[in-house]
């Protein structure tokens, strides 16, 4: 199988869909002329032409308003919102319409839409460049929430995504980019909505998603050198939430830590950390540990902002303190 | 009957319609049997129903919360219409949507929209659909004078000029956005200067002359099907009522209320309608006769129409809902 980059997984996946399916187009900012902020759509305005690849005024309303708009009328757009920072400008258009229209109206609407953006901090770009807000848009019914951590999830993701009748938040992590992952050749699909179980083990159950997934793996290999054996599941989509994974993995290790990007506070690792103890509190161990970011804006000081964003040491310390 | 004559009456019924689906929605709501907000369109009859009225089944219609006239006036079910304002599961939304959220996709009614603006990105992007995929539909998009103050007006505009889209923007200006009137809320007195912003040509038409605001309309018509994008119109009109439900109206005068009501635009359509002998009396008390039965009817179907069920509350949040798991 051959090696790609998670970039390239995600160009790959947009580029095997519009050539498969003429009602695909792709609108955002910097998306046709530029190549794509992040590259991921490098060469497609040459290939597909000025319709299918549209570039857009700095809109962030418009563009996720009028690509469900387009999607509520029969076309499937892939509308991008540069980083989910400036989601926010959005948030009406993506949770008041597009999670909404459909139930709303009766089930009349549908709305196939993808919204593709890109999340997560430790680039040094301050803190309003640097948030990992994935858990507020999982909060509303109506969305699919994805987040891959891998090369070929993210291509099966997004691919399953733009064929999904239901609006997505695709949500790609800007430090992935560069990650290498065995990819196949052929189509194939990864279906929304599943976690994934990334590498078996007995003694504790990391979940994580997203960029915390590969840390999470490293810690995880850490660990092994002590002789502690950690299973990792990769959520892969926050909604819906697929707990049989987590559910069967803790039932196994009775003791878990969940690792976020983002602040703990009413977050996924809340989320999950809930679950576990309405539904398998008879096989609790010990309490299940939240690691995530330090509860502050991030600061734009390399050092600074490294010591606030999760890493492996800081899974290792959670790992012990549960054993 | 000419096709003129009968089409200048279909309007007339049209507008008696709505009106009194309005009253009655009024008096349903104060026995407690219409629930949420209600916004009541009485006094903008006019805009709705000649606006609509130049309109092929091609073409699209989308709108904000005052939306039972435009519903109405598109021609949707009018027992359905009453069921949705009880929360009926016949009801056009199934009782999911209410006063504020009537469609029938059926009809290229998008719905109503509840949050001032939201749907204008929308309009933009069923215009882009109907662009890309060669069709000949024009978005119609009713809006509120308030919404012209919002951020999403300025980006939908735009956009929609950027890429030539066609959409008719159709401004109801009511001189109130809730309770502050427009000099007070926009820094110029004519949403079309907003228009001109983006080189929209734009127009004004009194919206209390419903054949004026169909004859502005089809102009806009005109120019968008011949391919030069969006249109931009300014319908000046006024409403009778409240902005909701339970207004104290501290913001307006009785006797501006009452000099507008001079200008009701179902009394200028019937002088109109007799004076050019299109009618005679006897034919318009007729048509009120008949909109009588038909809106007795309605209230029957929604009062015995059954509630959605349990099984209602969690369908359509998803299409095909992915299947997860249980452990």
């Amino acid at each position: 199988m051959a090696q790609i980059t998670y970039r390239q997984a995600i160009s790959d996946a947009l580029w095997e869909e519009m050539e498969r399916d003429e009602r695909v187009f792709i609108m955002g900012q910097e998306v046709g002329v530029w190549g794509g902020t992040y590259a991921v759509t490098r060469g497609f305005y040459d290939h597909f032409g000025e319709k299918r690849v549209r570039d857009t005024p700095i809109s962030e309303m418009v563009i996720a308003g009028a690509g469900t708009g387009a999607a509520m009328a029969g076309l499937r757009p892939v509308a991008e919102l540069m980083t989910i920072n400036f989601a926010f400008l959005a948030l009406d258009a993506i949770v008041n319409h597009a999670a909404k229209v459909r139930y709303m109206f009766g089930g009349q609407m549908t709305v196939p839409l993808v919204i593709r953006t890109t999340t997560g901090g430790g680039r040094q770009l301050g803190a309003t460049h640097s948030h990992s807000p994935e858990a507020i848009f999982a909060h509303f019914p109506g969305l699919i929430v994805v987040a891959p951590a891998s090369p070929y999830d993210a291509k099966g993701l997004l691919k399953a995504a733009i064929r999904d009748d239901n609006p997505v938040l695709f949500v790609e992590h800007s430090t992935l980019y560069q990650l290498r992952g065995e990819v196949p050749e052929e189509d194939y699909t990864v279906p929304l909505g599943t976690s994934d179980v990334k590498r078996e083990g007995d003694d504790v159950t990391l979940v994580a998603y997203s960029k915390m997934t590969q840390v999470a793996l490293n810690a995880a290999e850490e660990l092994a050198k002590e002789g502690i054996s950690a299973e990792v599941v990769d959520l892969r989509t926050l909604r819906p939430l697929d707990m049989g994974p987590v559910l069967d993995s803790f039932r196994k290790t009775n003791r878990c830590v969940v690792v976020e990007e983002g602040w703990a506070l009413y977050g996924v690792a809340a989320e999950i950390a809930a679950r576990i103890q309405e539904e398998s509190f008879d096989w609790m161990d010990a309490p299940v540990k939240r690691v995530s970011q330090a509860d502050v804006p991030l600061p734009y000081s390399r050092e600074l902002e490294q010591s606030a964003l999760p890493d492996v040491e800081n899974v290792v310390a959670a790992v012990r303190e549960v054993l | 009957m000419s096709d003129d004559k009968a089409q200048l009456l279909e309007m007339y019924r049209t507008m008696v319609l709505i009106r009194r689906f309005e009253e009655k929605c009024a008096e349903l709501y104060a026995q407690g049997d219409i629930g949420g907000f209600l916004h009541l369109y009485i006094g903008q009859e006019a805009v709705g129903v000649g606006a609509i009225s130049a309109l092929t089944e091609d073409d699209h219609v989308i709108t904000a919360y005052r939306d039972h006239g435009q519903a109405i006036a598109r021609g949707l079910d009018l027992n359905a219409l009453m069921a949705e304002m009880t929360g009926k599961a016949t009801g056009v939304s199934k009782g999911k949507g209410g006063s504020m959220h009537l469609a029938d996709v059926s009809k290229n009614f998008w719905g109503g929209y509840a949050i001032v603006g939201g749907h204008l990105p929308l309009a933009t992007g069923i215009a882009l659909a109907e662009q890309y995929e060669e069709r000949p539909g024009v978005v119609l998009c009713f809006m509120g004078d308030g919404s012209t103050n919002i951020g999403y007006f300025h980006e939908s505009l735009n956009l929609a000029a950027v890429w030539d889209l066609p959409v008719l923007w159709l401004v109801e200006n009511n001189q109130y956005g809730m309770g502050t009137a427009v000099r007070r809320a926009s820094a110029v007195e004519h949403m079309t200067q907003k228009a001109a912003g983006y080189g929209i040509p734009a127009a004004q038409v009194d919206g209390m002359d419903v054949l004026a605001v169909k004859a502005a309309t089809e102009e806009a018509l005109a120019h968008i099907r011949a391919g030069n994008g969006p249109y931009f119109l300014e319908a000046l009109t006024y409403r009778f009522r409240g902005h909701s439900m339970g207004d104290p109206e501290r913001y307006r005068q009785p006797e501006e209320i009452e000099q507008w009501q001079e200008d009701d635009p179902i009394g200028h359509f019937h002088n109109h309608l007799l004076k050019e002998k299109v009618a005679t009396e006897k034919q318009l008390d007729a048509v009120q006769l008949q909109v009588d039965e038909d809106m007795a009817e309605a209230v029957r179907f929604a009062e015995e129409s059954p509630l959605p069920t349990q099984e209602d509350l969690y369908a359509d949040v998803y299409v095909d809902t992915p299947v997860v798991k249980e452990a």
